[in-house]
């Protein structure tokens, strides 16, 4: 893309990329509470809790803490920036990797036992799924022959076609990324509490405010991700990304949480199988 | 105007009590009450809670728990003693272990009657706590904000 358009992208995705997180997730709050025969939250309340949050007193356990959060919402917000500017794909996940060890860093920071297991079932849950991340951009460099987001968004055939295996091994680990049960051994999004949102017991106010809104935008910057193996037709890519959400808060709603000993074993073998699998076809070819 | 009304987050403390109005907080939470309607979650930690909701009546070792958690919420804040037992030491008032109800060791702002109380009282009790919230946070404002 050329330097203007790419700017523009940015700006777009730094404001809607939380507007359009936002009603996903009360989407997700509505469809899920009437999954279990509830009538469910106004649409809008991720944003009412996130205004509120952002009200409280700020309570900080240490001012290093307010620090990483920050971190990790911005890295996060950065992740988004370079891939829907169309640049390299590599960068952006690295990004977005370093985002996640400000959270850890955040959360071992506090001293709190809670945010420990917490922070240490976070690290596992990224071994669980950065295999398959690394194995989904590999993927996609052997079929487009680059790293950039946008030769492989112009690549002329849609990646799904050379890339079933890879596809699905990223909707395995989509569940880990959004926080949804099975998998959702370190940070649920639901009202729970103690080890299963152990990395942010101990944030409060604003602090927790920004976890929620990184959460946003990482949600939009994943879809995107499934967006781009349909990129040649945007209704398709679109759509595919809406019924992948609508997935996940099926799987979420109808499972419940695993140990993490599954979460990181199943994530390993699917990224065996079904990612390497998929590029030793594509090697052979 | 805050948002505070619209995303009251719980945290339930059941002290002292026979369970009866424990289950009852938790009955206003299924299909039939849904106060997930009102943006109430039974968010569980003080730290991220704007509604201490507290069953049954202070004794010894609970005493420094109910502080405890009481200390660790985040301003604005505000107190729910639900059920007779919360309130005033219900049927265990004279007891010789029993202290009396939860006013006695945390400012209440919201008192709930009933042995057990009814989730419609409950949730009566959480919206009448709400406007206490938001007089809080007015006040909260003039001071630091
Ligand atoms: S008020 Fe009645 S129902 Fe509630 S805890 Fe006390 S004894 Fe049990």
């Amino acid at each position: 893309m050329s330097g203007m358009n790419s700017w523009i992208a940015v700006v777009l995705y730094i404001v809607l990329a939380p507007i359009i997180g936002g009603l996903i997730a009360g989407v997700d709050r509505k469809i899920s509470a009437r999954m279990q025969g509830r009538f469910g939250p106004p649409l809008l309340q991720p944003f009412y809790d996130v205004f509120k949050l952002m009200s409280k007193e700020n309570i900080v356990v240490n001012k290093h803490q307010k620090f990483y959060v920050l971190c990790f919402l911005i890295f996060v917000i950065i992740t988004g920036c370079i891939f829907f500017s169309g640049g390299d794909l590599l960068l952006a996940i690295f990004a977005l990797t370093l985002g996640s060890v400000f959270l850890i860093i955040a959360a071992y920071s506090t001293y709190s036992p809670y945010a420990y297991i917490g922070a240490e079932r976070e690290m596992l849950q990224m071994m669980a799924y950065e295999p398959m991340v690394i194995l989904t951009i590999v993927g996609m460099y052997m079929v487009t022959k680059s790293f950039n987001v946008v030769d492989i968004f112009t690549y002329n055939q849609p990646l799904i076609y050379t890339l079933p295996g890879i596809f699905l091994g990223f909707l395995f680990i989509l569940t880990i990324k959004f926080r949804k049960s099975p998998f959702d051994i370190s940070m649920s999004h639901h009202a729970h509490q103690e080890i299963v949102r152990g990395v942010i017991t101990e944030f409060s106010g604003k602090e927790l405010a920004y976890v929620e809104i990184a959460h946003w935008y990482e949600n939009v910057f994943l879809l995107g991700m499934v967006f781009l193996f349909f990129a040649t037709n945007w209704a398709i890519g679109a759509a595919f990304a809406v019924v992948t959400y609508l997935l996940e808060i099926f799987i979420d709603n109808n499972n419940s949480r695993l140990k993490w000993q599954f979460a990181l074993g199943s994530a390993w073998i699917v990224a065996l199988i079904l990612g390497v699998g998929n590029i030793a076809v594509l090697a052979l070819k | 105007m805050s948002y505070l009304p619209k995303s009251p987050w719980l945290v339930h403390y059941d002290a002292s009590s026979c369970n009866g109005c424990d289950i009852e907080v938790l009955a206003c939470l299924t299909p039939l009450y849904d106060v997930e309607r009102f943006g109430v979650l039974n968010i569980g930690n003080p730290k991220h809670a704007d509604i201490f909701v507290v069953t049954g009546s202070v004794n010894e070792q609970n005493k420094s728990v109910i502080q405890n958690i009481y200390n660790q919420m985040a301003e604005p804040k505000v107190v729910v003693a639900i059920g007779a037992c919360a309130t005033s030491g219900g049927i265990f008032r004279e007891c010789y272990n029993v202290q009396g109800g939860v006013d006695k060791v945390i400012p209440v702002d919201v008192y709930v009657p009933g042995c057990a109380a009814r989730p419609e009282a409950i949730i009566d009790g959480v919206v009448q706590a709400l406007g206490v919230l938001e007089e809080k946070y007015k006040k909260m404002g003039k001071v630091a904000k």
